[in-house]
């Protein structure tokens, strides 16, 4: 083998944790200059493998050669010393501190024990323009975007002189446009001569970015191929291990009587800023309602007015023409809301109950599950059980911490909580969030299954390819307003992107095709 | 079923245990620098807890208030919160109780439980008054709980030293008979030790603990906005008011623990310069019994129990009480520092599995 | 690597922890002549009354290092071990809950006497004696009436006297001050001694006495605060029957005569001045603890222990007075008009008010 043009190569990893092995006799080769992307479903062990060879983990077996010499990576650091960055999908940086502390934070240009601003300031700028990746050195990381932080994180390993970055889930955070950037941003660097490594589920990002792939699946290596030699649906096959469908079945549907009607709706946010501004819709029973937008235009606010999370100060919500404005959480699901929340660690789940306990989550105070201030914990698990068979959702058992689940398997058992509670109106925000390919599809199915069954379904979602698939209708979400809708059945990413953006021609456009 | 096995798993008992040797042996240690036979004194303070009817007793008083104040800490620790205020709502507890049973004068039948049910009630609200303050304006209840410590130590002084003194005294008038709850026969047949229904009333309360958080829904409100306040909002549930309604069940626990002081042991209250601390003692309980009903007990067992004994080490080696205070902090400091603990049985642990490995190798 | 920092920190904290902590603590509870090998060959000969009495005694909170009452106690019992061989042994109470059961021990050590400190005791006291008639009992500071338990009370209103003639005639400013612990009879009867002692050599003084309490034999703090508020008042000596919050007292003088203002504080139950210096400590009124607890504890080696009585010393027993240090900053002149005062208080020609 050419080691000239190698820049990591990894032989024969083996990785145990009790109870499971995470790397089987894993191979892998990743040549300079180029972007080779990791694939694999949740849990299949890419985090394990790159955790290797960031020196966080120790294999048990195996070999690791960076740029033709056999190392041993036993930390951080030494990954560090031998060239090696990792961009984590949660990023690790002091909120207060600014661009340039944050990036040059542990290396410090100083002077007698003083830092020398105007030097980081410098260094970090020369850094910025040399590689495109456009942050200004000065600013606050609190007061940045989400892409700019993942920008801070980039240069923080250009920073210690890193030659072979590893990206893990890069674009789960990113909108939209900060997605094109980030690839932009990826292909300089591969031009600059850096080796890249991307941890993904995600096929478009392999196919549009990866020079090569290698797929794996429970541990081991499927296979190892270049992009130009494949396609989305023959990955996938690799990925998942068997045929997998994309397209949602999903028929024309005259929807019904309106379900749930917004008026005006407005709240005030923590800042006195106007999150929400006047927001008016109605969704359909049998209909699916998608919200589009870039995170953090007022979509999570205006789930929260609707589910009574939060207190608006204008408009009215009313659901099957009862007026259900600024009630309780309880008042409104038991009017017959349910409510799959955006982030399910956070809202959804606690996850050191049981599986069993958090399946009465909403509905724990019903009489069902006992009198006189008791629970029945009979009828509790009876409930559980019924559910984990009806919605396949895989563990260790209804008695085991829902932590102990893996994501999709937690979405699931919130999916079946809330459908369980026959509602008339379903939210479901960002469903498949984290989720691997074959829970995708089986989100998908389940929601277009409540749809057909007559319910009115208000879907929020970052992922374009989720809306244009399950939605009947399109709304599409800026600061706080709604910009007007999109045709769901002719798809068009261009004027949709204008719209999420703010750009107000772009809905002239659309009301003029209609 | 399951809670129970969560509850009790094996490793929320070995690591105590580690703890409480290796606290031992720092003990141990601290004495044999200071020159003391270890052996000796570790033998005269089990003497000490058990060598008469009377020490045993008394190492029961002694260990009840610590059980009370212990459920209180690990109740509002369980709902997710950090009541450092127990001592204020002992104090007030004791109180409520000496108001009453020194006032009023009714059959026993009425005084007792009413004295008991009023000062629960004080140390209850008590504890409400921070939750309150947390569910309405947000102080954070370590701050609020632990100013209204001294609040409470100085309006009991002042309630004791202005309304019910007794003549020329640092103490109020005697609390009624009729409202005391001393066991005679019981405190006779242990050599006069003071023995009192609150022991009884500790072990119920332990359990009440344990049916209130995982036997009823209030509980399961309770534990899931401990563990997620955010998931319980969004199952509809009022965080706010669970916040206060935890507040005042803990306090009502240390407040039952000042009740029995009253009532049970000195029959008075004094004005006092500073607390006894069974509030403070009750946060290291709750931490060596892991926060878990039974844990809580063992925990109040040894802390009381180690600090009643401490005399006899003074008695039988010379040795002064403060090894004793090292001896608890040790144990103390050990399980508060798990991964310490861990450490040191790592060793063994691997030793132990390489053991099984190798024999299962050569077996072959 | 940082884990290991991290470890190794936890265990060089819990080191110090344990070691600093037991070589604070190097003093022994007991004292036995017999133990150390001289003195136990020395002792049959040099003395002839060896004993083989055990006495013990109880502390209250403050503790046998707490500089005042528990510490003067273990002093006499200590002197009491060196010249008569008996044992002797103390407790410490960590809360009022305590008392009893120290009390309890060394009777059931079979302790031949058993000594409560202060006041707090009074209650335990009572039901352990009542419950043991057979044993003995010695109480400081309180009464307790019962055939078994010997109670030694001091009169701190004539040795209060003697401070306020002190404080009367060196005062510069005509302006005095008291500072009282917690409103009780026992500060009381200080007050109302220093008052009298005060009026009887300079009237216009004693007219305008400031007077605060506290509220608290603990907290040095409030002390502070109450001699900051006399002294910018114009006060210029203070006397303090306020424990452990007149440490706050001295602190503040020695402050303001850091910054060369003339001001004193007269201190209480011992001689202050050997803690806190003579630059600021004036003299002080010495309640005789010590000599009470040693000679209690030698009448019963004796055999001459009273038992159902309330001793009070007073003048004549000095019980209480002004400490020989006293001569350093009170001069001569004063101290005759002490002495004189001291004469009429013992032959009866003065009577100094209680409250």
């Amino acid at each position: 083998m050419d080691r000239s043009t190698t820049a990591v190569e990894l032989k024969g990893i083996t990785k145990r944790f009790p109870g499971l092995v995470a790397n089987d006799n894993i191979n892998f080769e990743l040549k300079k200059g180029e972007i080779h992307a990791l694939l694999g479903e949740n849990g299949a062990g890419k985090s394990t493998l790159m955790n290797i060879l960031f020196g966080l983990y120790q294999p048990e077996e195996g070999e690791i050669w960076v740029n033709g010499k056999k190392t041993v990576i036993d930390g951080a650091g030494k990954a560090i010393e031998l060239g090696i960055g990792m961009v984590h999908q949660h990023f690790k940086l002091v909120q207060p501190f600014t661009v340039a502390e944050n990036i040059v934070l542990g290396n410090e240009p100083s002077k007698f024990g003083f830092l020398k601003y105007r030097k980081a300031n410098q260094r970090v700028r020369d850094l910025s323009e040399r590689y495109g990746l456009k942050v200004d050195p000065q600013m606050r990381i609190q007061d940045i975007t989400v892409g700019m932080q993942q920008r801070v994180e980039i240069l923080k390993t250009l920073y210690r002189g890193a030659d072979i970055l590893i990206f893990d889930e890069p674009t789960a955070v990113l909108t939209v446009q900060e997605i094109e950037e980030l690839i932009e941003i990826l292909r300089n660097l591969a031009a600059e001569g850096k080796s890249i490594i991307l941890i993904t589920h995600k096929l478009k990002e392999v196919m549009a970015l990866a020079d090569s792939v290698t797929v794996i699946r429970r541990g081991k290596v499927i296979r190892t191929l270049p992009t130009s030699e494949t396609n989305e649906r023959h990955l996938a096959e690799l990925m998942v291990g068997r045929d997998v469908t994309f397209e949602v079945e999903k028929s024309k549907k005259e929807p019904g009587d309106v379900v749930l009607s917004v008026d005006s709706l407005r709240m005030k946010g923590d800042q006195g800023k106007q999150v929400l501004d006047g927001i008016s819709f109605d969704v359909r029973a049998g209909e699916i309602l998608g919200i589009a937008g870039v995170d953090g235009n007022g979509q999570s606010e205006l789930i929260y007015a609707i589910t009574g999370m939060r207190g608006v100060n204008g408009g009215s919500v009313k659901l099957n023409g009862k007026d259900i404005t600024n009630r309780t959480p309880r008042e409104v699901s038991l009017a017959g809301i349910s409510h799959i929340p955006e982030d399910r660690h956070k809202h959804g789940l606690v996850l050191d109950f049981t599986l069993s306990e958090n399946m009465i989550l909403g509905s724990y105070f019903d009489p069902q599950f006992g009198k006189n201030g008791f629970i029945d914990f009979k009828a509790m698990d009876t409930l559980a059980d019924k559910l984990v068979n009806e919605f396949d959702v895989r563990g260790s058992g209804i008695h085991a911490k829902a932590r102990s689940l893996s994501g999709g398997n937690q979405q699931k058992a919130i999916i079946a909580r809330e459908l369980w509670k026959n509602p008339d109106l379903l939210i479901a925000v960002q469903p498949t969030r984290g989720l691997d390919i074959g829970a995708i599809e089986y989100v998908h199915k389940r929601l277009v299954e409540a749809r057909n069954e007559g319910k009115a379904i208000l879907l929020v979602s970052f992922e374009l390819d989720e809306l244009y698939s399950l939605s009947d209708r399109i709304a599409v979400m800026y600061e706080g307003r709604l910009m007007g809708e999109v045709d769901a059945d002719h798809r068009d990413d261009q004027q949709l992107g204008m719209m999420m953006a703010g750009d107000a021609s772009a809905v002239a456009a659309t009301e003029g095709r209609k | 079923m399951n809670t129970m096995r969560k509850i009790f798993d094996k490793s929320s008992f070995l690591v105590p245990l580690v703890a409480i040797i290796l606290g031992l042996i720092c003990g141990a240690l601290a004495m044999l620098a200071g020159g003391y036979d270890p052996w000796m004194a570790y033998t005269a303070l089990v003497k000490k807890l058990f060598g008469s009817p009377y020490d045993i007793g008394e190492a029961i008083r002694a260990i009840t208030p610590l059980i009370f104040t212990g459920i209180a800490v690990a109740f509002a620790f369980r709902t997710g919160l950090f009541n450092i205020g127990a001592d204020g709502q002992f104090l007030m507890g004791m109180t409520g109780a000496t108001i009453v049973g020194v006032t009023l004068d009714l059959p026993w039948y009425i005084h007792a439980p009413l004295a008991i049910i009023v000062g629960g009630l004080f140390g209850g609200l008590w504890a409400a008054l921070a939750g309150y303050l947390k569910a309405a304006r947000g102080v954070n209840e370590v701050i609020s709980s632990i100013m209204l410590n001294w609040i409470a130590l100085f309006l009991s002084n002042y309630i004791v030293g202005t309304y019910l003194v007794m003549e020329g005294q640092q103490k109020s008038k005697p609390v009624h008979e009729s409202a005391l709850v001393s066991i005679k026969w019981l405190s006779e047949s242990m050599g006069n030790a003071r023995m009192h229904w609150g022991t009884l009333i500790a072990l119920i309360g332990v359990v009440v603990f344990y049916v209130i958080l995982w036997r009823t829904k209030k509980g399961y409100e309770l534990r899931a906005v401990g563990l997620n306040p955010n998931a319980a909002l969004y199952a509809g549930m009022n965080v706010n008011r669970t916040i206060i309604t935890s507040m005042f069940i803990s306090g009502v626990f240390a407040g039952l623990g000042g009740v029995f002081e009253i009532l049970g042991v000195f029959g008075y209250q004094t004005v006092m310069a500073a607390s006894w601390g069974y509030g403070f003692d009750g946060i290291a309980v709750a931490l060596l019994g892991g926060n878990t009903p039974i844990g809580v007990f063992l925990g109040a067992v040894l802390f009381g129990g180690l600090s009643y004994g401490s005399a006899g080490m003074s008695f039988g080696a010379n040795v002064p009480p403060e090894i004793v205070r090292i001896v608890i902090g040790s144990i103390i400091f050990f399980v508060a520092s798990h991964g310490l603990v861990k450490f040191f049985l790592k060793p063994f642990m691997a030793r132990r599995s390489n053991k099984g490995k190798s024999e299962g190798g050569s077996a072959l | 690597m940082k884990k290991q920092v991290g470890l190794m920190l936890m265990i060089i904290l819990a080191l110090t922890f344990v070691l600093s902590a037991c070589g604070s603590k190097s003093h022994d509870n007991t004292n036995n002549s017999n133990k150390g090998g001289n003195e136990g060959a020395a002792s049959p000969g040099t003395s002839g009354a060896t004993s083989k009495l055990k006495i013990g005694m109880a502390t209250d909170v403050g503790g046998v290092n707490d500089k005042s009452f528990n510490q003067s106690a273990w002093e006499a019992l200590k002197k009491v071990t060196a010249d008569t061989g008996a044992e002797t042994k103390y407790l410490e109470s960590k809360g009022d809950a305590d008392m009893e059961p120290n009390l309890k021990a060394f009777v059931s050590e079979k302790y031949d006497l058993t000594w409560g400190i202060g006041f707090l005791f009074t209650d335990a006291m009572t039901k352990v004696a009542t419950e043991n008639p057979n044993s003995k009992f010695a109480l400081i500071d309180a009464e307790v009436d019962l055939p078994n338990v010997e109670s030694v009370s001091f009169a701190e209103n004539e040795g209060s006297f003697l401070v306020g003639v002190v404080a009367g005639l060196m005062t510069k400013t005509n302006k005095i001050g008291f500072v009282g612990g917690m409103e009780i009879p026992v500060i009381k009867k200080f007050e109302a001694g220093f008052k009298a002692g005060v009026e009887a050599v300079n009237p216009e003084a004693a007219k305008s006495m400031k007077i605060n309490y506290v509220g608290d034999f603990s907290k040095p703090d409030l002390g502070k605060q109450a001699a900051a508020t006399m002294y910018d008042a114009g006060v210029d000596i203070i006397f303090h029957a306020s424990g452990a919050s007149g440490n706050g007292v001295f602190n503040e003088a020695k402050s303001r005569k850091d910054a060369g203002k003339d001001v004193w504080v007269i201190g209480v139950d011992k001689d202050q001045s050997l803690e806190f210096g003579d630059e600021i400590t004036l003299t002080s009124m010495m309640k005789g603890v010590e000599t009470a607890v040693y000679k209690v504890s030698t009448d019963l080696i004796n055999g001459t222990w009273q038992g159902g009585k309330v001793v009070t010393l007073g003048l004549k027993d000095n019980g209480v007075g002004l400490p020989e240090t006293s001569t350093k900053n009170v001069p001569a002149d004063v101290l005759a008009k002490v002495e004189e005062y001291k004469q009429k208080i013992i032959s009866g020609e003065i009577t100094v008010p209680v409250k």
